[in-house]
């Protein structure tokens, strides 16, 4: 908590809690660490999967080969931490806490005790769900969308005992995490906003957070009343998701279960949750993309309300458009008609999204720092992963391109790689805010390269393995029975080249944990407002983690839009959002 | 350039308070008038969310926990809709069986009478609890008590926040009645698609209002030991809706159970 | 046509349906090439090109943002519309009454296909006789007449050129039935009987993959579709009955 400053005292550090503190900005790093952890693990067990896939017979030291299960689990872990423990808690909570409050000229969030509960809540669904690795049986096998019958019945598959349990456990925590997360992110930008900040003036940043926070909270709640009807289902011999008569190893499973469930109910309510989640996931990324293509082109985002306002409809139509995972579920054809043509429709706010990108830039002659790298990285991305989209959002097409490599393709590309790249410009661009040293620009630029390079180079091929028809969730491409053989030996090559793809793409990142780790301690000192940025994050009254001074308890006005950068004036020439105007150059509207 | 511009000089100059913060102006909202400034008319805008996070009257603390319970009770809202879809698509869900024949199982569970009972004592708690609420808002009581003349907005709420208590305790008892007078009709959890809802969505919110009795509790213990008399009203107020909200959202569930099986 | 597919890797269609599906995906993945190269060939000269003189005229600026906005609606539109009509065409209907009946139920970790034998009509099945090591895998029960003369097969075997109706079952987890030599992937979902129905074009021997994660043993749950001339298929029904 802030203290109340006394005028008058002298300059001193401020004493900082690094655990179990209720500052904002420990709990953004706190979150950031989390992911950092999760996405460390999420890398290694991807490796592993790439690895197996070529290389079948390599025994794990320490552990033995890797057996179809074990195939299954580091899909269900790996897919489970990078949905939820990295994508959705780094930029969401971790840059949300870092950054939001000081972009609305605020020094706190509204309820400090509440956000780190929520953190030590999603801390400790990361150590139950790695726990679950442990346990008899070992995690759970049913990947990160739990279809049941699978993930209901234990005798199902190993994992599916404990493993699954702890797992539900997990995401259950998880969700109440998220949404503590949320409620406080909402109240504090609809009650925190500084004097003048009104909403047309919030950085886009401020409303990607915004919306996110809004669709987590609808979003999970529906997860957590799914997951509570699973565990039901598991321990209380109820009947929502299991059939009658279900026959699993030649035991019938629900002869004494009166129910009449349907394992599509569960894909409803999952995918209600599951598909806000990837924008939950991607929001930040945007809204953060569009500041700094601004900051870097030297001009205002290109039609800024109307970014405003595809924000919303993204989010809007986010949450109905699920149906779309379910084209070959068993869904009633009419139904698979109505979520295309709804899913097609959130091509549109995307596509202007990008349109104002490419406006933005446009002839700008931009500054190439790092974090302008990535977010162009981003945008492409975006746009090479988003166009797929709208094939996959066809039902006849998804009737040969579901579940196989190309969706792979598709949402590694959209979502984990433009989300990461959006999460990297953050680092690169908020480095010299939260450590007052730079990031070394020469590792940046050779970090970015590595990783666009090695991201394309993985995720381009998979489009055509998967136009190739091979299933994605295989265990073993080797060793097949049937005529099944011949198809997928064919794409083995272009898997290897995928793996190694993949190795590169891991190794790229090493350049950057050194580089964090050496300008942590000996990077170059950094200006104030190292990128003549606009938004209030850089008012000197509001730099986190600023020796306690005089200027601390300074009045935080927002006298103009974000983006007031003036394109003559070339690097020097900005108005920050703090920033008086004199009344001379004031047109009244 | 940008156009538009908020400059008001006068404000700036004074000292930042943040909330938590006594004297300067500030005193805690009371139910006549909203927006008392406390000598005001310093300042041609008159729109509060203009003003930095702290000086936006004496209602903004209390609104700002009032907006995180809403937003808590909205997500929770989407969890009960989830459990309210699920149980009209089950209710409507059958299989076919082996010679072709439409099954649908779903028996009704004739709720027990007591539920009826169970419902007027919540619907009763939610007016002693409203009465609590409002006792801390008396105008006269609050300048009391801020000036710190005694404790009477606190000493008039506590025997409604205990009878709230009360009530509420009633009430778990009286469902835990009902649950016993199912099981005597071997009516399980487990029993029926239409008794898995039943236990669903009498345990849910069985849990929640156990949720809430302990929200009440707080408040009981903040109007004794809590300084502030903005504390104890925040206290009050929130656990106050939280139960308003538990009331509403039975009632739904109740008409669910009893006429829509 | 050949000469279009190769470079997507597309494997050989062979059912009636598939030629149409193809050109749709093709189109597709052309017009979704060409935006993306689009796309960052602005990006690329944006960045690279010299600041020009004067912001953009208002009315310029709308023409930037609306323009292209409008003609990817239409585009997407039409894309939507076109693929809307082969889905109807697939899926809104079903099988016609003189389609080969065919049932395949997935279990974990194998599919099996049951013919209906000369009466045409399925037996009745029940979970309770369900026993894969007594032979019974899906279940069939004796008392019914009509399950006398029913064929199981741990293989897909269909004649050329004359449409199936496929009623697809799950015993236990929810399995994916894909063959994608004939354009084709359906859920099966225990619980429910979903029926899809294409004709096979072309003989040849085709790889039946399981696409919906179903345990352990996902990876190497196949079994082969043995499309044969009709003459064939009634020479393997006859083998098989005997």
């Amino acid at each position: 908590m802030m203290g109340t400053p006394q005028s008058g005292a002298t300059v001193r550090p401020r004493k900082i809690r690094w655990l179990f503190s209720t500052d904002h900005h420990v709990i953004g790093l706190q979150y950031l660490a989390l992911a950092c952890v999760a996405v460390t693990v999420g890398v290694g067990l991807s490796l592993f999967m790439r690895l197996h896939l070529i290389a079948p017979d390599f025994v794990v030291p320490g552990h033995g080969p890797i057996l179809p299960e074990d195939y299954l689990a580091l899909v269900t872990l790996h897919g489970t931490l990078m949905l939820f423990f990295v994508l959705t808690t780094a930029p969401q909570s971790g840059f949300g806490n870092l950054i939001l409050p000081a972009q609305i000229g605020s020094r706190r969030m509204a309820f400090p005790g509440l956000n780190a509960a929520g953190f030590w809540t999603t801390a400790l669904a990361l150590v139950v769900l790695l726990g679950s690795t442990f346990v008899q049986g070992g995690a759970a096998i049913s990947g990160w969308t739990a279809y049941p019958p699978l993930s209901a019945i234990a005798a199902a598959g190993p994992g599916q005992g404990l493993g699954m349990d702890l797992w539900l456990g997990s995401i259950a925590l998880f969700a109440v995490g998220t949404g503590i997360a949320s409620v406080n992110t909402l109240t504090t930008v609809i009650r925190f906003r500084c004097e003048g900040m009104t909403w047309e003036r919030l950085p886009l940043t401020v409303w990607a957070w915004f919306t996110a926070a809004l669709l987590s909270l609808i979003a999970f709640s529906v997860l957590l009343a799914a997951l509570v009807l699973l565990f039901l289902d598991r321990h209380a011999a109820t009947g929502f998701f299991v059939p009658q008569g279900d026959v699993l190893s030649s035991v019938v499973r629900a002869a004494a279960v009166h129910g009449n469930g349907s394992p599509l109910l569960w894909l409803h309510l999952f995918w209600f949750f599951g598909h806000p989640e990837v924008y939950i996931a991607i929001l930040p990324g945007m809204g953060l993309t569009s500041m700094l293509l601004a900051n870097f082109s030297r001009r205002r985002v290109y039609a800024y309300q109307m970014m405003i306002a595809t924000t919303l409809l993204i989010g809007g139509l986010g949450i109905l458009v699920w149906g779309h995972h379910m084209f070959v579920a068993g869904l009633n054809p009419f139904v698979g008609t109505a979520f295309s043509i709804s899913t097609m429709a959130i091509a549109l706010p995307s596509a202007a999204k990008v349109l104002s990108w490419l406006a933005t830039t446009w002839r700008s002659r931009p500054h190439f720092a790092t974090p302008m790298l990535f977010s162009l990285g981003f945008v492409s991305f975006f746009v090479v992963g988003g166009l797929s989209g709208p094939i996959l959002a066809q039902p006849i097409l998804d009737q040969y391109l579901h579940n196989t490599f190309f969706v792979v393709a598709h949402f590694h590309l959209i979502m984990a790689m433009a989300g990461v790249f959006g999460l990297f410009a953050g680092v690169y661009y908020y480095f010299p805010l939260i450590a007052g040293r730079y990031l070394s620009e020469g590792l940046g630029r050779v970090h970015f390269w590595g990783t666009l390079g090695g991201a394309y180079a993985t995720f381009l091929p998979m489009h055509m393995t998967g136009l190739a028809g091979e299933p994605r969730h295989y265990a073993q491409l080797t060793g097949i029975p049937n005529a099944a053989a011949r198809l997928l030996a064919q794409t083995l090559p272009l898997q290897r080249h995928i793996s190694y793809a993949a190795f590169f793409l891991a190794a790229s990142q090493l350049p950057f944990v050194w580089n964090v780790i050496r300008s942590a301690r000996w990077g170059d000192l950094a200006q104030p407002n190292p990128w003549n940025a606009t938004t209030l994050e850089w008012h000197p009254a509001l730099a986190p983690f600023a020796e306690e001074g005089s200027s601390s308890d300074e009045q935080i006005v927002a006298y103009c839009s974000p983006c007031a950068y003036d394109p003559g004036a070339g690097w020097a020439g900005f108005t920050p959002q703090w920033q008086e105007i004199p009344a001379s150059n004031v047109k009244r509207e | 350039m940008p156009a538009i511009f908020t400059p008001t000089d006068t404000d700036r100059k004074r000292p930042h308070a943040d909330d938590g913060d006594h004297g300067s102006g500030r005193r805690p909202p009371y139910d006549d008038g909203l927006k008392r400034t406390g000598g005001g008319g310093d300042n041609d805008n008159d729109n509060w969310n203009d003003r930095p996070a702290g000086r936006r009257g004496p209602r903004e603390k209390l609104e700002r926990y009032r907006l995180g319970l809403f937003f808590a009770l909205a997500g929770d809202l989407m969890f009960f809709v989830a459990i309210i879809s699920t149980f009209f698509v089950t209710k409507s869900s059958g299989h076919f069986d082996a010679y072709d024949r439409y099954i649908n199982e779903w028996l009704p569970t004739a709720i027990p009478r007591i539920l009826w009972l169970n419902t007027a004592v919540l619907f009763l708690s939610s007016v002693t609890v409203e009465m609590a609420r409002r006792r801390m808002f008396h105008q006269f009581d609050v300048m009391e008590e801020w000036f710190g003349l005694g404790k009477p907005t606190a000493k008039r709420a506590m025997p409604w926040v205990i009878a709230t208590i009360v009530l509420g305790i009633a009430f778990l008892l009286g469902q835990t009645v009902a649950w016993r007078q199912l099981a005597q009709e071997h009516v399980f959890l487990k029993s029926n698609p239409s008794s898995h809802f039943f236990y669903l969505i009498t345990y849910t919110h069985a849990i929640h209002l156990l949720v809430g009795i302990a929200g009440l509790a707080m408040a009981l213990v903040g109007l004794f030991a809590s300084k502030q008399i903005e504390n104890r009203q925040i206290l009050v107020d929130c656990a106050a809706w939280y139960w308003h909200s538990m009331g509403f959202l039975w009632l739904f569930l109740f008409v669910l159970l009893a006429y829509f099986q | 046509m050949a000469m279009v597919r190769m470079p997507w890797g597309l494997p050989r269609d062979a059912s009636a349906h598939g030629v149409a599906l193809d050109q749709h995906l093709i189109l597709n993945l052309w017009i979704a090439f060409s935006l993306a190269v689009l796309a960052h060939m602005i990006l690329l000269i944006g960045i690279l090109l010299r600041r020009p003189a004067a912001e953009a005229s208002e009315r310029r600026r709308l023409l930037i943002e609306y323009l292209p906005l409008a003609a990817l609606t239409l585009l997407f539109g039409f894309l939507a519309m076109r693929a809307e009509r082969l889905w109807e065409e697939t899926r809104y209907t079903g099988a016609s009454p003189a389609a080969l009946q065919v049932e395949a139920t997935g279990m974990q970790f194998a599919w099996y296909f049951r013919y209906p034998g000369v009466d045409g009509t399925f037996g009745r099945t029940s979970a309770e006789r369900v026993d894969p090591g007594a032979a019974n895998p899906v279940g069939v029960d004796p008392a019914d007449p009509h399950g006398a003369d029913d064929m199981v097969s741990s293989e897909l075997v269909l004649p050329e050129g004359r449409e199936v109706d496929l009623r697809l079952i799950a015993q236990d987890v929810i399995h994916g039935f894909a063959v994608p030599e004939m354009r084709l992937k359906q859920n099966a979902v225990p619980g429910q009987t979903i029926h899809v129905h294409f004709t096979p074009t072309d003989a040849g021997t085709y790889a039946i993959l399981c696409t919906q994660l179903c345990g352990l043993g996902h990876y190497r749950m196949q079994a082969n579709l043995r499309v044969l001339t009709e003459a064939g298929y009634q020479d393997w029904l006859r083998k098989r009955q005997r």
